[in-house]
């Protein structure tokens, strides 16, 4: 039976068990929104910007572990996608992004809307493909699904001519897949696991570093099993934050820029890191000459170019960190670090104190409202921040043992980012509260997707930490350029009045005493919900090691100390 | 005329096959500039099995990570197969294109010159004869710095291609 290009599409999305579309219509793919009504299997969710379908098919893809996709027309529409993409190469999150282009007789003659968004996003996809011939349709999207979620997962883009969506072909989804090139290695080599083993039994100071790797491959029971095996303490990047259950005895928290003090202090002392499924991103190092100077290095990835890319290892494990462990898990034998934990513990100054009296007269700390939604929100929960200070509070502050409940942009580190990554969370998770912690900066990169959550129902609970600044910059003009506030004082406008105006109720809190109920307000309330939280203005996050510094340089509050390090 | 003064690097050859498709190329290129490593010579072309595409890189190991080079071009869904050459026992051939001044007097000593290098005359002019050499990169740049006296016009050169031996 022939089909034209449009249906092909949709037929194959269905094949690949697609359930949702962010998109925004124009041109070139109105023939393929032509035949949505066909497909109710297929729901499209109209956003109010390009780059909001984006980041709305990355927190789905988070939240789900299923492949997100948006969709885009082409020229601007294509070009609106370009940041989302990006962020999710940085963070290796699976999505298929579909744009339309112009019909294939006008490629190269700049036609109305073109652009050549597959040069453009060469650098910033896992692959790309420009569809010529719509019989080459099927076998595309196969591949295009399974590069995006297998190996290391990231964005892949099919741009698809108008006149492609057009033709008729017969069609016939492909049963498999030819690529020789692309053969993800999933198993760890046996005599490297042995050598890891080896290594790890005779490390008297041993850390695990657990990444982003341990949610993508759903290792929660393996890595649990194995540190409580070799009771070895566990410290999480910000991508591996949910990666470890927050109560267990072995938990530590984040390492990093803004990880907490005997983090960063017991990588500094450490004689072996396991590094699980991260890549050492400049954020956990600082300084790499100064990194963990005293530390053989086990490092398990999928990706092997991380291998010595960035830290030299000592026991390199390319492979899928589900199956390393487990693995690794059958041979470990049982080892005990008392000492080490202790001396760990020793340096913590986290714990996560009962909250204390409320004083109403000095405003509301920042990190109060963050605090309390995490008293106040039952699992399942889905957590997503935006960028900047109330992103490194959400992350210190995280408290939940659930696995895959903290989703945050961390290596483009894109504002705007939150509320459509919540909405697409909400949509791939409907039974989890979820909540969107944003600041005022961030929420107004991407304010116009009010729309979409009262339109299309998605109940987010918006939480704005507004300081009328744009505060993580702000911050680092205060302790290094001598408070000199250039282009960071953000006009505080009525969100509550503009919630209002998209038909989201809303409540604007100034007060400590008003924080805890509004949140539960918010919990109770049916709908999308948004609550602006009035903070203290010049709040700084603390600990901070100042970027390509180390950790004696770090500094814990207003005055810096020097730390007695060996 | 040319200031010609060959540089130092420390060369590393790697040999790349990957899969014919359009714009592949591109890929590989937009790669090595994202990654900001030092290409020295690149040449590609067809081979003798359908569908594939060999690329001949060099790259300057002095300033460059030639095993990210490596791993990064793996990370390519279209590159089968990289290979590094530089320590196995291999062979390396390029050819250039010299095109050498030459007043009256001068000339029959740059024809000499070029018969040294079983390099043949591909032009003759009243100002220049052009040579084209075949040849190690290490013999092309030998005839060019001995031709440099004369003054050197114009030179292009292919890029290594390299196999290994056996």
């Amino acid at each position: 039976m022939k089909l034209n290009g449009a249906r092909i599409l949709c037929e194959s999305l269905l094949q690949e068990g697609v359930d949702t579309i962010f998109g925004y219509p124009g041109g070139v793919v109105i023939p393929l929104y032509d035949v949505f009504p066909e497909y109710p299997g297929l729901r499209h969710i109209l956003v109010r910007h390009e780059q909001a379908a984006g980041h709305a098919a990355e927190g789905y893809a988070r939240a789900t572990g299923k492949v997100g996709v948006c969709l885009a027309t082409s020229g601007p529409g294509a070009t609106n996608l370009v940041t989302a993409i990006a962020d999710a190469r940085m963070d290796s999150v699976p999505i298929v992004a579909i744009t339309g282009q112009v019909p294939t007789t006008g490629i190269g003659r700049d036609f109305f809307q073109e652009i050549d968004i597959t040069g453009i996003t060469l650098p910033i996809t896992k692959h790309n493909y420009l569809v010529w011939n719509v019989t080459d349709l099927p076998r595309v999207i196969k591949e295009a699904f399974h590069i995006a979620s297998t190996g290391r997962p990231g964005p892949v883009l099919i741009d698809i001519p108008k006149d492609v969506f057009v033709a008729e072909a017969p069609f016939r989804y492909p049963e498999t897949i030819d690529l020789p090139g692309y053969k993800p290695t999933m198993v760890g080599n046996a005599r490297q696991i042995r050598q890891a083993i080896s290594v790890i039994k005779e490390a008297k100071r041993p850390m695990i570093l657990a990444g982003h790797g341990v949610v993508v491959s759903q290792a929660y029971d393996e890595l649990k099993q194995f540190a409580e095996k070799t009771q070895v303490p566990v410290m999480v990047t910000l991508h591996g934050i949910g990666g470890f259950p927050c109560s267990h005895p072995l938990y530590f928290g984040m390492v990093g820029m803004h990880g907490h003090a005997h983090t960063n202090l017991a990588i500094h002392e450490a004689d072996l890191l396991i590094a699980a499924g991260m890549r050492f991103d400049d954020r956990v190092t600082g300084r790499l000459a100064t990194f963990a100077p005293h530390a053989r290095i086990v490092h398990i990835d999928i990706d092997p170019a991380e291998i010595s890319k960035n830290v030299k290892c000592t026991v390199p494990i390319v492979g899928d960190l589900k199956n390393v462990l487990a693995a690794m898990n059958q041979e470990m034998p049982e080892c005990e670090h008392r000492e080490w934990i202790d001396k760990i513990e020793g340096w913590r100054a986290d714990r996560h104190e009962p909250p204390g009296a409320l004083d109403d007269s000095t405003g509301i700390p920042a990190s109060m409202p963050i605090k309390e939604i995490y008293r106040r929100t039952r699992e399942p929960a889905v957590i997503v921040s935006d960028v900047g200070q109330h992103q490194m509070w959400a992350a210190q502050a995280f408290a939940y043992d659930e696995p895959g409940t903290f989703i945050s942009s961390g290596g483009l580190g894109t504002m705007g980012f939150c509320t459509p990554a919540a909405m697409g969370a909400k949509v791939g998770r409907p039974e989890a509260t979820v909540w969107a912690i944003v600041g005022d900066g961030g929420f107004q990169m991407t304010i116009q997707e009010l729309a979409t959550l009262i339109e299309s129902n998605i109940a987010i609970k918006i939480a704005i930490i507004n300081n009328g600044y744009l505060g993580m910059v702000r911050q680092w003009q205060d302790l290094f350029y001598d408070k000199n506030y250039v282009a960071t004082q953000l006009y505080q406008p009525d969100f509550v009045k503009i919630a209002e105006g998209y038909g989201i109720p809303a409540r604007h809190v100034t007060k400590q005493r008003d924080v805890g109920p509004a949140i539960d307000w918010a919990l109770a309330t049916s709908g999308p919900t948004l609550i602006n939280f009035e903070v203290q203005r010049e709040e700084n996050v603390f600990p901070m090691i100042p970027a390509g510094l180390g950790v004696a340089d770090m500094v814990e509050g207003s005055q810096p100390k020097t730390l007695q390090l060996t | 005329m040319i200031e010609y003064t060959a540089r130092q690097i420390t060369p590393h050859t790697l040999v790349v096959l990957m899969q014919d498709h359009p714009g592949v190329l591109n890929r590989v290129s937009s790669l090595l500039r994202q990654r900001g490593f030092n290409i020295e010579s690149l040449t590609v072309s067809t081979t003798d099995t359908p569908g594939i595409s060999r690329m001949t890189l060099v790259v300057d190991g002095a300033t460059t990570n030639v095993e990210q080079v490596g791993k990064q071009l793996y990370k390519l869904i279209e590159v089968t197969k990289v290979t590094e050459v530089t320590h196995e026992p291999h062979v390396t051939r390029e050819m250039a294109l010299v095109k050498v001044a030459t007043n009256g007097s001068k000339r029959s000593e740059v024809l000499q010159i070029f018969e040294v290098y079983k390099a043949d005359v591909v032009d003759i002019a009243t100002e220049s004869v052009t040579g084209e050499i075949t040849g190690t990169r290490e013999q092309i740049d030998s005839l060019i710095t001995v031709m440099r006296p004369f003054g050197i016009k114009e030179v292009v050169r292919t890029g290594i291609i390299a196999m290994v031996r056996g």
